[in-house]
């Protein structure tokens, strides 16, 4: 299968895209299912709706917002710009965190679903043989909650590779910045004889995700089998 | 080990109000299931914070409500062997038992894995995973883990009640060698009395969140006035006696005490060893002379102490025997024949085999 070099890039983008939106986004999803699945304050309610509103919001919506929000004359991208150099604005940088927000509400789905299941009475057996409540995090929950874990990384990888309506809303299609592969594949169905590249990007866009399905399966049956 | 309690606490229907001192090796909380065993030793290990309450371990103190001290378990060192086991299942029996080392302060003489592994009898289990022990296995892997802790003091929340009766009696000798060899005091919860006649030295009897009576393990099994002991069909005194000598030929092993001389079908125990002996009321009978042609083997002199009535109506008698105690359960028509009365000299007959 040859690739012309823009869909090699699309798809290398694609990927760091992907990749960087589960990696930043990783942390505050284990603290925000923590905070909803522990949590016990007014106010709960709220923050649920609020972590799971771009699940529910037209992407398109949820791209606009991130515009407003996060572009250059924004009050958090003109503040990030100014004081830390990072623009989202038309870069890659912009893609990724409209696939980390599209990917959050189904990575602390996951998550706190694990975080439900973990047995509190052994965090309490782990308090009286001397573990201080970081420690019972860091060695007995963390390690309960890893299948969950697992599985919303996965599910956010494959939401932000997949991401199109936020992504283009906020960033636009720029070829080797902003085009990913579903904005590459948007872009070749609107010109003609693009069919065929189309669906050399499609086969790829079906391979990445079997493929970290697969890995993800294999690796939730391991550490299912060491908590079994 | 000295150990106070002291807990006002109130959750719903349920008053826990208890106020103790205990002192020995074990110290054994019974009652039935509802009195506020498990309560009481939540609130030592610090997963339950009391309302009121003061709580200090060979004057350590771990809660002093009024001084608003309530240390976190963590800082407690309280080990904790939980009825179900609550094993790490991400981590191998070595890892388990080796959890609470990395917390335990490093000074003093280190615990020693190796011992506890083989004090416990585990040393093949090391390599498994939790998932893979059976529940009498499992037991051990936790009081090892606890052990490990180098806790001040250990918790045992029934630790054998989801075991069979034959799992039972394979921990049984492993909890009395910790007893003997550890060094770390116990704090144990039953509501079997056999398992407590079997370990404890100072026992609590709880009822309704209520100490009903609190003591050196024989002198409340030999009370009447506790009636979560002497109501039960099993109710007996305990004598601490020490092995004298066997005789094969005879199948008798003889027993030495405060009480006299006892003899008890052979036994296995080493001579010059403690042995503890419960002998039930109903197996007890009263004489008021020394019977002759009898089949029975023990014949001691006694003083009738204290006669009390049963809810049942029988009597129980609580004899004085040399400076131990014996109960005796008898009906009120042998009691009025006999004419037995406080102070009356009598003789105890008790067969071999019932002290087996």
């Amino acid at each position: 299968m040859d690739l012309s070099p823009e869909e090699v890039t699309a798809i290398l983008l694609s990927l760091k895209v992907a990749f960087w939106a589960v990696a930043v986004s990783l942390p505050f999803g284990v603290l925000t299912a923590y905070v909803l699945s522990r949590g016990r304050f007014p106010g709960i309610a709220i923050l649920d709706a609020l972590v799971y509103l771009p699940l529910t919001l037209p992407p398109v919506v949820t791209g606009f917002v991130l515009l407003i929000l996060f572009g250059r004359r924004g009050p958090i991208g003109s503040f990030l710009a100014e004081n830390f150099d990072i623009v989202f604005a038309f870069r890659w940088t912009g893609a990724a965190l409209a696939g980390a927000v599209m990917g959050f509400p189904l990575m602390v789905r996951a998550i706190r679903l694990s975080f439900d299941t973990v047995d509190r009475k052994l965090e309490a057996a782990a308090g009286t043989l001397g573990a201080s409540p970081f420690w019972v995090f860091l060695t007995v929950t963390l390690p309960m909650v890893l299948p969950g874990i697992l599985a919303g990384m996965i599910m956010a990888f494959a939401r932000a590779m997949g991401e199109f309506g936020a992504t283009i809303t906020f960033v636009s299609n720029i070829p080797g910045e902003t085009q990913t592969l579903p904005t590459a594949i948007y872009t070749l169905t609107q010109v003609p004889g693009g069919d065929a590249a189309a669906f050399r990007l499609v086969g790829i866009s079906v391979a990445i995700s079997m493929a970290a399905l697969i890995a993800s399966e294999v690796l939730a049956r391991r550490l299912g089998k060491r908590l079994a | 080990m000295s150990f106070e309690v002291s807990i006002g606490h109130r959750v719903g229907d349920f008053a826990l109000d208890v106020d103790f001192a205990a002192d020995g090796r074990v110290i054994s909380l019974f009652g039935p299931s509802g009195s506020g065993k498990t309560s009481i030793v939540n609130v030592v290990a610090g997963l339950t914070r009391p309302q009121s309450g003061r709580i200090a371990v060979d004057s350590v103190r771990l809660v002093d409500t009024a001084a608003g001290l309530c240390l976190p378990p963590h800082r407690r060192r309280i080990g904790y062997v939980f009825q179900e086991g609550r094993l790490f299942p991400h981590l191998n029996v070595r890892r388990n038992l080796n959890y609470g080392r990395f917390f335990a302060p490093r000074e003093g003489d280190v615990a020693d894995f190796d011992a506890v592994v083989e004090m416990l009898g585990i040393g093949h289990l090391l390599d498994r995973r939790p998932a893979l022990l059976s529940g009498g296995e499992k037991q051990r892997v936790a009081i090892g883990r606890a052990l490990l802790a180098r806790p001040r003091l250990l918790l045992m929340d029934e630790p054998l009640s989801a075991l069979d009766e034959a799992r039972r009696r394979e921990i049984l000798p492993f909890l009395a060698r910790l007893r003997d060899e550890a060094g770390v005091p116990i704090v144990h919860v039953s509501h079997d009395l056999a398992e407590v006649v079997a370990l404890a030295d100072h026992l609590v009897v709880l009822d309704r969140g209520r100490v009903a009576a609190s003591g050196p393990l024989a002198e409340v099994m030999s009370r009447l006035d506790v009636k979560a002991l002497s109501q039960r069909p099993d109710a007996g005194a305990l004598l601490e006696l020490t092995v004298a000598a066997h005789d094969p030929a005879a199948g008798l092993t003889m027993l030495e005490g405060p009480v006299g001389r006892l003899f008890v079908p052979l036994s296995q125990a080493a001579p010059g060893s403690a042995c503890r002996l419960w002998v039930h009321a109903r197996d007890v009978i009263v004489a008021t002379a020394r019977p002759e042609g009898i089949s029975a083997r023990n014949i001691l002199p006694a003083v009738v102490g204290e006669i009390a009535p049963r809810d049942d109506g029988e009597l129980d008698l609580r004899l004085d025997c040399g400076g131990a105690a014996l109960l005796s359960r008898l009906t009120p028509a042998a009691v009025a024949d006999l004419g037995l009365v406080p102070g009356r000299a009598v003789h105890v007959v008790m067969k071999s085999v019932a002290l087996a």
